[in-house]
């Protein structure tokens, strides 16, 4: 109970003094502004497609209908790798919820009676099913899938027209069996077309608040270090895991306000809308700088002055910022990168956040990202308290 | 007289660098004790050990009979520490830097306006209790300081050159405060190269050199040592330490021949 005091008292004289200081205070507010207009006008555009998967439901599993699926699992674009890793579905539904738990990357359904419509001569549709949290990748699978389909349903045609002219087949066919027997039809998870910018921001929004408190934890620390103020917290009879903990609070209250401020940016200038639920994407964010507090904290111990901590943190936010799949899916990586892009936490922060905001996920289909975010918090921080009490007095 | 403090062969190294070798020395209870030497001798080290900031490698010590290692929650109590860098924020204003160090004390917030009226009309500075500190010049800085470290009433007070910077205004004042706050008990260790503020303030005076103590003892006894007429303090001193300029880089002394070669104006370090 003292310790909540007392960390209380920290985190409380930090936000004072962060309120009063007007220049960072400036920064604050328009550093989210910035990189949200910035980035929100930025459409890349890249085009490597291999290994990507995505769910079938073959209801029909007749000969043609299989030669449809062969032809996309069959399917090369980049060197021997196949574009696509093909996954059985049982239903639409189990592929909607492969997609919003990110599994699959798309999906296919075949309607059962997808042959028995080819042999009548009648035009039959499947579905395609889109990634609207990946707008990039979700593109490219559209595209390819209905060229793949398109290309099998013009060899149809062609059968079709050949059986007539060999009289095989009654001419008594409608044109559109003949063009085009198999339809395509798109359909989402979500209703609406999500633009890039809702791919981005769910990222954006995880990269201001975690770096924002990174740094800041390190900086406050190193900042108070080297001012001589420590010395004052120090030689007071509280628990030094309350100094810690009252820092980070302070800076968790500040990212959470960022987020915040990202969000509402996203809302109103982006038409950003938040398929799920805000306490989810609330909670996925506290998880989220608490993965980052101890590495924070683990900084602050060994830089011994602010510069030489923001430093240090550079190194980290450069490649992660890259790697994390903020702006760039993570699948359309160099494998190596995508091992990389693994083992930093701010993956499974966005990964989460994305299902959540964009494809309207709920806690269950989050759960491993959940996991894997409070097991990095718990063991930095198992690490690093140990370090900064050790550190402090020498 | 009974001791407030009593340090008994206590080291501190760094690596390979002994920054205090094997010092001891004990200050009485009311004792104004002058701790001096040249830049980086021991004494700031010293000080962060004796207020818990620093571990010792070797030795004892201990505050009001409580060991600065195992009892650091009980030394703290009787401690109050005006370092050489102030400790205050610059945002905060007077009364909010002096909540939030009372509050770490766990002092309720009306004994902390209590204790620190007690001591800011004497050193005139009720008028700026709600301005932020950042606007203040170094002297009203060092006596809101002051306030500060005398929150937790301390039965000790550690006064890490506590005029350093100051116009001669504020010093006369912050010496004439000091004494007075001697008169009402408090033990002070004063570290301070101005000879003439220890030879003003000080009962007693050790003079410690390389980390060790080269001399500990009334400043008539000290000056006594000196092979000179009508000595100063500060012939004591030079007689003790010698006249080599001493070159403090991350913490390591050099000594240099007096007035030999070039010197760098920013050398002072703790």
């Amino acid at each position: 109970m003292q310790t909540i005091f007392d960390l209380w008292q920290i985190a409380k004289k930090d936000l004072l003094e962060f309120r009063r200081d007007r220049l960072r205070l400036i920064t604050f507010f328009i550093m989210p502004i910035f990189m949200m207009i910035m980035v929100g006008f930025i459409f890349p555009n890249q085009n490597s497609i291999k290994n990507i998967s995505i769910g079938v439901v073959n209801q029909d599993n007749q000969s043609v209908s299989q030669g449809l699926v062969e032809s996309i699992i069959d399917l090369k674009l980049s060197g021997d790798n196949p574009a696509f890793v093909v996954k059985d579905y049982s239903n639409i539904e189990a592929i909607k919820d492969g997609i919003k738990k990110q599994e699959i990357s798309g999906g296919l359904f075949i309607p059962s009676d997808f042959s028995t419509k080819i042999a009548q001569s009648e035009q039959t549709e499947v579905t395609v099913v889109e990634d609207q949290s990946n707008p990039q990748i979700s593109q490219m699978v559209n595209q390819v899938l209905v060229k793949i389909i398109d290309g099998f349903s013009g060899q149809l045609g062609q059968q079709k027209i050949n059986q007539i002219l060999v009289g095989r087949a009654s001419a008594n066919t409608s044109a559109q069996s003949i063009m085009a027997p198999i339809q395509a039809k798109l359909i989402g998870i979500i209703p609406g077309n999500p633009n890039y910018f809702e791919f981005v921001a769910p990222g954006i929004m995880a990269m201001i608040v975690m770096t924002a408190v990174l740094t800041g934890l390190a900086a406050s620390i190193s900042r108070e270090k080297e001012q001589g103020t420590l010395d004052g917290i120090l030689i007071s009879p509280i628990n030094r895991l309350a100094i810690i903990l009252g820092k980070a609070l302070s800076q968790s209250i500040r990212g959470l306000i960022q987020g915040a401020i990202v969000l509402l940016l996203a809302f109103f200038l982006f038409g950003v809308t938040v398929h799920g639920s805000l306490l989810l994407v609330a909670l996925l964010l506290i998880l989220g700088i608490f993965s980052f507090v101890g590495l924070g904290i683990l900084v602050s111990a060994i830089a011994t002055e602010q510069e030489t901590a923001t430093q240090l943190l550079f190194m980290f936010q450069f490649p992660m910022l890259f790697l994390s799949g903020v702006f760039f899916p993570i699948l359309m990586m160099p494998s190596i990168m995508q091992k990389i892009a693994h083992v930093i936490p701010l993956t499974y922060a966005i990964t989460a956040l994305r299902k959540v905001m964009v494809l309207g996920a709920g806690f269950g289909a989050v759960r491993t990202e959940f996991l894997i975010l409070l097991i990095f918090g718990v063991v930095t921080l198992t690490i690093s308290v140990p370090v900064f009490k050790r550190v402090i007095t020498k | 007289m009974e001791n407030i403090i009593e340090v008994k062969n206590l080291t501190k190294k760094f690596g390979h660098f002994t920054a205090v070798d094997n010092v001891s020395f004990n200050i009485r209870k009311k004792e104004i004790f002058g701790f001096l030497g040249p830049n980086g001798a021991g004494k700031s080290t010293t000080i962060r050990m004796l207020t818990t900031l620093l571990r010792p490698t070797s030795g004892d010590a201990t505050i009001a009979s409580h060991d600065v290692v195992k009892k650091q929650d009980q030394v703290r109590k009787h401690i109050g520490l005006v370092a050489e860098k102030i400790i205050l924020y610059d945002h905060l204003t007077a009364r909010e830097n002096l909540e939030f160090f009372g509050r770490l004390f766990h002092l309720p917030k009306d004994e902390i306006k209590r204790r620190s009226e007690k001591w800011i009309g004497k050193l005139h500075m009720t008028e700026w209790l709600n301005a932020q500190v950042g606007t203040f010049s170094t002297g009203m800085k060092q006596r809101i300081n002051i306030v500060r470290a005398l929150l937790t009433e301390p039965d000790i007070l550690f006064l890490d050159e506590p005029t350093l910077g100051l116009d001669p205004q504020t010093t006369h004042m912050i010496r004439g405060f000091i004494r007075e706050l001697n008169n009402q008990g408090v033990s002070v260790l004063l570290t301070t190269h101005d000879m003439l503020e220890a030879e003003e303030l000080s009962d007693r005076i050790a003079i410690i050199d390389h980390g060790k103590i080269a001399a500990s003892d009334t400043v008539e006894n000290l000056k006594k040592r000196a092979q000179k007429e009508n000595p100063t303090l500060e012939d004591v001193f030079l007689a003790i330490t010698g006249k080599e300029i001493r070159d403090v880089t991350n913490g390591r002394v050099a000594t240099r021949g007096h007035m030999h070669g070039p010197i760098r104006a920013n050398n002072r370090v703790r």
